[in-house]
């Protein structure tokens, strides 16, 4: 274990001081992941020729005097984000190949804002998954022990973000996809509220839930890449107009008497028992720093997880169709007609978990069963949203754990698909209830971070990032990197 | 045994929209393939539909204009199959909330009687692409152009007995939607596609019978003949003791039959469920009264008042109010002529079938409403024969514009100068006595045709340009006066 070699922020300062140039900070990111990637596997393609143009740029647009915060900042986007003229592959092989005519929105904002985009980030399979295990280009790696995963689907950004390629990445958040692997990688993970962050551009999996949202080291560095990539999008219908706060002018306050509600649901028998007593102590901070604890209940958590999965691959399933052989992407070998074509092209196109969720979501929106589970999905889903809506009526945030457990081991057969599911319990809440939600490190269990996660109210991120801030300016996990000496 | 029709039709109109309905490529017709798209059109990853709002404002004002009942929350929803030309995997459609729900639509019969068809409901929806079969050998191509199109399906209640109202339903939908504007109506091109379901049953029963849908019959020669075709059909599986199978059925008019396309049996589970990308369309009563206020006179209420306040007929009033440019051809020539039984005449008669043997619409006509105002106004002013106005006509068509000045270079101006004409018809009677003393010993039926020899000679020695009618007049008082 070392203390963290940088944060964002810190490098913003050092590049307009001078002290550093976008260059320097291009080619180190740029090597490290050149020594490290091998071993951790996080990251499916670098650009290092776009990369260092784009630092030139930087470091010209810095010597005529522009303050910018995140002027010439090197980082990372998880492979789910459309970046023109380089490969997108969502770890699919069915995208194996594909380079997009266009950026995303998310991409466009932060390369207007100067940032330097080295490559693009290993995950689950079009964002399935919980542990970066399905990725067509292999699992991404925990750096804190890599015979771990790191969580998914943003995986391959956590691990990234933990092993110093870069100050952030990006991530995308549909059941917990941001605060899991952040949490099981000991970085900060900001799932925005939905229709924060444009979606357009990014890779649709479960388009009433995805979002898109910074992986970094603090708080703070999430507040300053949240407040340029948010905002309303002409090409999202879905994105909010509400307007745009600076969210680094509100970390500083206080919390002092601030309210802060613990769902006694979240510290169920899904919850590792160390970790428990991880989230408890991270808990007892916020008090020491003034909030008030309330405890709080969410009596439908559990139904949650079975909510997200009829919802999440019913929208998945109709996402999915146009990947058909027809105009790009993966296309099967001589097809002899178009049922073949289409029949091969998806069946050697998709992994296992890809195709398993498509014939669930194909079921439950099916004439015979939609009553009975889409219907009662979507209802099921109004409840869980009030009784968050609800205890937020009452409290500020509510606080409790990331994740179950710590990193599990990859590859772990006694681990079954409803276990693995099960990751997402305390996360899906938040996306089923459009809220958003930040994991901070809160602590090692073994030698493995473990995550608290905060949950606020709708657009409400200012407070979330003022709090998760409060808290690290308390304590040092964050600051905690994993040693990495074996791996080079 | 007896048989009755029952029908029910849904029709796509192609709205007149710049753009497309989700996406900024435009909607022109005849374009290069996949000319008119972008990464949205091609469902590339990623990519996000935006409403148009300009395809609503359509779809509200066609509801105002059959008079029914606008969603104030409708909502999109994705109809779920796979086609090549189909990029998404599903079509946008509204099947949960539709925009326009349900109305009565009076369409006019050319007995003048109005025959009430209930609409159940409009929706929008983009059109798919289509495939190219002929492009690349040994392949099939996609031309995507059309997809994204907005589209406003009109769904009918099964309120159809007979083909006749079928038809003069399509042609009031047809004035309906190129009054509002709101669509092109164009069948050649697409922009207005019908399928009819039908079903037999025995006359007097209320029971339905087993339905097929007829898909895409584009043009309003072929409805008849495709309604005809499969009624028949069904009527001989009938009689016969079989069964109508639940069917979408094509009619080929080359082969002149309708053959079954796949099986309802089999169709798709389409798998509906609210599209998420798409917010729920929420309309106001402001809105409503805004788009209200903006709509042009609508067919049934210029029918009623050019029976009413203008004299004409049913037929002519049916056949001017059948689209908006005839009836405003129309107008613009009574405003000028303030004729209007003249005007319906001319445009309903010579107008009519001159466009007609050259397959032209009003719009392409060589001739416009001051043209043919003042050929109306030269013949309300004597100095047009019926017979003169024919040639004048003529000469318009072939691209002339100035009345007077046809009349003037082809010398058409009819004598009504009574002192003229009384020195022709004085020497007549002199220079034809026999002829005199025989019509004047005459009866008075038999003076009726005696006074032709007259008025042919009269008319010869005028070089045809006497005016019949004051020729008629002077002869009757010369040849009855001594």
């Amino acid at each position: 274990m070392a203390k963290a070699v940088n944060t964002l922020a810190a490098l913003s300062q050092q590049l307009r001081t001078g002290s550093v140039s976008s260059r320097e900070l291009t080619e180190d990111s740029l090597l490290r992941i050149a020594r490290l990637n091998p071993a951790l596997n996080a990251v499916i393609t670098s650009c290092e020729d776009r990369a260092l143009a784009a630092a030139a740029q930087a470091d010209k647009a810095l010597a005529s005097g522009d303050v910018s915060p995140l002027l010439g900042i090197p980082m990372l986007h998880k492979d789910i984000f459309c970046t023109r003229d380089v490969r997108t592959t969502c770890a699919s092989k069915m995208l194996a190949e594909f380079i997009p005519p266009y950026s995303a929105t998310v991409v466009n904002r932060l390369e207007t804002a100067g940032m330097i985009s080295l490559g693009k980030c290993n995950m689950d399979e079009f964002a399935m998954g919980s542990s970066n295990e399905t990725s067509f280009f292999g699992a991404a790696r925990n750096p804190w022990d890599t015979a771990r995963v790191p969580g998914g689907s943003s995986g391959g950004s956590a691990a990234a973000v933990a092993a110093g390629f870069a100050t952030l990445a990006t991530g995308t958040d549909t059941g917990g996809s941001i605060r899991q692997p952040a949490a099981l990688c000991g970085i900060t993970g900001l799932k925005p509220s939905y229709g924060r962050v444009s979606r357009y551009g990014m890779i649709a999996f479960a388009s009433s839930m995805d979002q898109a949202g910074p992986m970094a080291r603090t708080a703070e560095d999430c507040a300053l890449v949240l407040s340029a990539m948010a905002g309303s999008d002409a090409l999202d219908s879905t994105c909010s107009d509400q307007p745009v706060p600076n969210y680094a002018e509100t970390l500083e306050q206080s919390i002092s008497g601030l309210r802060i509600g613990v769902p006694k649901e979240f510290f169920s028998h899904h919850l590792d028992a160390a970790v428990a007593d991880a989230i408890d102590r991270a808990i007892k901070e916020l008090e020491q720093a003034g909030a008030t604890i309330v405890d709080v209940s969410l009596p439908s958590t559990d139904l949650g997880v079975s909510t997200y999965y009829v919802i999440a691959p019913a929208e998945a399933s109709a996402n999915l169709s146009r990947y058909d052989g027809v105009r790009y992407g993966y296309r099967c070998e001589n097809p002899a007609d178009l049922e073949d074509l289409y029949t091969r092209s998806r069946s050697e196109g998709f992994g296992p978990e890809v195709k398993r969720r498509i014939l669930v979501g194909t079921f439950t929106l099916s004439a015979a069963s939609y009553d009975q589970y889409f219907m009662k999905a979507q209802q099921v889903r109004r409840v869980i949203a009030n009784e968050y809506d609800t205890v937020l009526d009452n409290v500020d945030v509510i606080a409790g754990p990331s994740a179950p457990n710590t990193a599990f081991v990859l590859n772990d057969q006694s681990k079954s698909i409803t276990d693995m599911y099960m990751e997402d319990v305390f996360t899906i809440g938040a996306n089923l209830a459009g809220l958003p939600a930040i994991s901070v490190p809160a602590g090692l269990v073994n030698g493995l971070p473990v995550g608290m996660q905060l949950i606020g109210r709708r657009f409400d991120e200012a407070r979330l990032l003022n709090v998760a801030h409060q808290y690290q300016k308390r304590t040092d996990w964050h600051t905690l990197s994993p040693d990495l000496g074996g791996l080079v | 045994m007896q048989w009755e029709k029952v029908m029910g039709l849904e029709v796509h109109l192609q709205l007149a929209t710049q753009s497309k309905i989700f996406s900024s490529s435009a909607t022109t017709f005849g374009a290069a393939a996949n000319s008119q798209t972008n990464p949205l059109d091609v469902a590339l990853p990623g990519t996000l539909p935006v409403l148009n709002h300009s395809a609503v404002t359509q779809a509200i004002v066609f509801g105002l204009g059959i008079g029914a009942d606008i969603g104030r929350v409708s909502r999109f929803d994705r109809k779920n199959y796979f086609y090549p030309d189909l990029p998404k995997g599903y079509q946008i459609s509204q099947f949960f909330q539709p925009i326009v729900k349900e109305g009565i639509f009076d369409v006019p019969m050319e007995d003048g009687s109005l025959f009430p068809v209930r609409i159940l409901r409009a929706h929008l929806e983009e059109d798919a692409g289509k495939s190219v079969h002929d492009a690349i050998p040994g392949h099939t191509g996609i031309d995507l152009n059309r997809a994204g199109t907005p589209l406003l399906e009109v769904v009918t209640e099964p309120d159809f007995r007979t083909a006749t109202q079928v038809v003069a339903y399509l042609k009031a939908l047809h004035a309906l939607v190129t009054y509002l504007g709101i669509s092109d109506g164009n069948m050649s091109e697409g922009s207005m596609r019908c399928d009819v379901n039908l079903s037999l049953r025995p006359k007097g029963e209320s029971e339905y019978g087993t339905r097929t849908e007829l898909k895409n019959i584009n043009s309003f020669r072929f409805i008849e003949r495709a309604i005809q075709i499969e009624a028949d059909r069904q009527q001989d599986l009938l009689d016969s003791g079989d069964t109508v199978t639940q069917e979408t059925r094509l009619f080929d008019p080359d082969k002149d039959e309708t053959r079954a396309m796949r099986s309802k049996e089999v169709a798709n589970d389409y798998r509906y469920f609210p599209d998420p990308d798409l917010l729920p369309i929420v309309i106001d009563d402001d809105t409503i009264d805004q788009i209200r206020a903006s709509l042009p006179e609508l067919p049934t209420a210029k029918r009623a008042r050019y029976i009413s306040d203008l004299g004409l007929g049913d037929y002519d009033a049916n056949l001017l109010t059948q689209d908006r440019a005839t009836a405003e051809f129309f107008e613009a020539t009574c405003t000028i002529c303030n004729n209007p039984k003249a005007a319906a005449n001319w445009i309903v008669g010579e107008l009519s079938a001159a466009l007609n043997r050259v397959g032209n619409t009003i719009n392409d006509c060589a001739i416009r409403p001051d043209g043919l105002a003042a050929l109306i106004t030269r013949i309300d002013d004597g100095t047009l024969s019926s017979k003169m106005a024919k040639t004048v006509f003529d000469a318009l068509w072939a691209g002339e514009s100035d009345v007077d000045r046809i009349i003037l270079d082809k010398g058409l101006k009819q004598v009504s100068d009574a002192g003229a004409l009384e020195a022709i018809v004085d020497e007549l009677i002199a220079a034809n006595s026999a002829q005199v003393d025989q019509y004047r010993a005459a009866d008075a039926s038999k003076q009726k045709k005696l006074i032709g020899f007259f008025v042919g000679q009269a008319m010869k020695a005028s070089k045809g340009q006497a005016n019949p009618q004051l020729l008629n007049q002077l002869l009757k008082e010369k040849l009855s006066a001594s």
